[in-house]
C-alpha cells in the first residue's frame, strides 16, 4: 500500500504500525513527533497504530539549539 | 500637525515609513513596542540586531552565560573583545550603539519558574532563542499562562524550525512536543555542531514574525511549523494543530504551575 511520508509517496506493507514504519526508515523514535492525518500521535501509541492506504504522516524532529 | 519623529528618526526609518504597510503609524507602533528575547546567542543575535535597527522601543534580553570563543562563529552581537563578559551586557552595548532610540534591558539571571512571569509580563512579544529544552518548555508555559505571543525558533546542525505561538488561538509548543525529549537523546549545538549562518536565517525569520505581530500585518506562522534545511536549501511548512489534550493549553490541561526541568541540565552538564 501507499502512504505519504513527509510529503513523499512511499510503498509499505499492509497492516504496518507507525513504529515499524519508523524502523523501516531508520528514524529514531525518541527524537521525533509523528503527525498522522494532521493529528499528533502520542509516543505510546506508535507501536499500536496501524497505517492505512493514503495515510499522511509528517515526522517532525525535536530541535532545541539556539 | 507636528511629526512625532525627530529629523534623525525620519531619516533612520525612512525605508520603513515609505512602505504603505508600515508608514509613520507603523513605525510609531514599533517605537512603542516591547520585545523580550530569551537568549543572546545564535538566534537572539540576528533577531535582536534587526529588532533594534527597526526601532523597537524596548528590548529585554536574557542570558546567564558569558561569551566564549566558540560563540563568535555565529553569535554576531558579540566581538572578540567580549570573550568572558556577560552576553546580556554585551548585547545591550552592541544594540544601543546601533540605535540610541532603543532601550535595552539586560537580564543576567537564568530564567526559572520563580522569576519568568515577573520578568516577561510587561513585554508585548516574546522571542525564544534558548539553547536548551528546560528553558523552551518554561517559556512556552509562561507565555500560555500570560497569553503572550511567542516566536519560537530552534536550530540543530544544518536545520532550523520556526513557529509562532498565539496561546489558545493556535497550537502551543506542547501541542506538538508534549513533553521534553528523554535526557541526552537530542544533542545540543555544543555536542553536534551548527552551521554558523543558520541562526542568521532562523533568528531573522523570528524577528520578521515579531515585527509583523507588532504591526498587525501579514500572515504569521500560527499553526504552522516552518522547517528549514540549509544543506538542501529547502523550506517546508507543516500544519500543526491545537492538541485537544495538550497538558498546558487545552481544556484538559494538567499543568497549572511552571516546571523547572532541572534534571535535564544536570544530565547535559555531566
Amino acid at each position: 500500500m501507499r502512504i505519504i511520508l513527509n510529503g513523499e509517496t512511499k510503498e509499505c506493507p499492509e497492516g504496518i504500525t507507525i513504529e515499524r514504519l519508523l524502523d523501516l526508515y531508520k528514524i529514531d523514535k525518541n527524537r521525533i513527533v509523528v503527525e498522522l492525518n494532521l493529528h499528533v500521535i502520542p509516543g505510546k501509541e506508535l507501536s499500536t497504530r496501524i497505517l492505512r492506504e493514503s495515510d499522511v504522516l509528517e515526522v517532525v524532529t525535536f530541535v532545541g539549539g539556539g | 500637525m507636528s511629526s512625532p519623529f525627530t529629523e534623525e528618526q525620519i531619516k533612520r526609518y525612512s525605508r520603513h515609513i515609505i512602505l504603505p504597510e508600515i508608514g509613520g503609524k507603523g513605525q510609531q507602533k514599533l517605537l512603542n513596542a516591547k520585545v523580550f528575547l530569551v537568549g543572546a546567542g545564535g538566534l537572539g543575535s540576528p533577531a535582536a540586531f534587526y529588532l533594534a535597527a527597526a526601532g523597537i522601543g524596548k528590548i529585554g534580553i536574557a542570558d546567564s552565560d558569558c561569551v566564549d570563543h566558540s560563540n563568535l562563529q555565529r553569535q554576531i552581537l558579540h566581538s572578540t573583545k567580549d570573550v568572558g563578559r556577560s552576553k546580556a551586557i554585551s548585547a545591550k552595548e552592541t544594540l544601543e550603539a546601533l540605535n540610541p532610540d532603543v532601550e535595552v534591558i539586560p537580564y543576567t539571571e537564568r530564567l526559572n519558574s520563580e522569576n519568568i512571569l515577573q520578568i516577561i509580563k510587561d513585554y508585548d512579544v516574546i522571542l525564544d532563542g534558548a539553547d536548551n529544552f528546560p528553558t523552551r518548555y518554561l517559556v512556552n508555559d509562561a507565555c500560555v499562562f500570560l497569553k503572550k505571543p511567542l516566536s519560537h525558533g530552534s536550530i540543530f546542525r544544518f536545520e532550523g524550525q520556526v513557529t509562532t505561538i498565539i496561546p489558545f488561538e493556535g497550537p502551543c509548543y506542547r501541542c506538538l512536543y508534549e513533553t521534553p525529549p528523554p535526557p541526552g537523546l537530542v544533542p545540543s549545538c555544543q555536542e553536534a555542531g551548527v552551521l554558523g549562518v543558520l541562526p542568521g536565517v532562523v533568528g531573522s525569520l523570528q524577528a520578521t514574525e515579531a515585527v509583523k505581530l507588532i504591526l498587525g500585518k501579514g500572515e504569521i506562522l500560527k499553526g504552522k511549523l516552518l522547517m528549514y534545511d540549509s544543506l538542501a536549501m529547502d523550506f517546508k511548512k507543516v500544519k500543526i494543530h491545537k492538541n485537544p489534550t495538550c497538558p498546558v493549553c487545552s481544556e484538559k490541561a494538567t499543568i497549572r504551575e511552571l516546571i523547572d526541568y532541572e534534571e535535564f541540565c544536570q544530565v547535559r552538564n555531566s
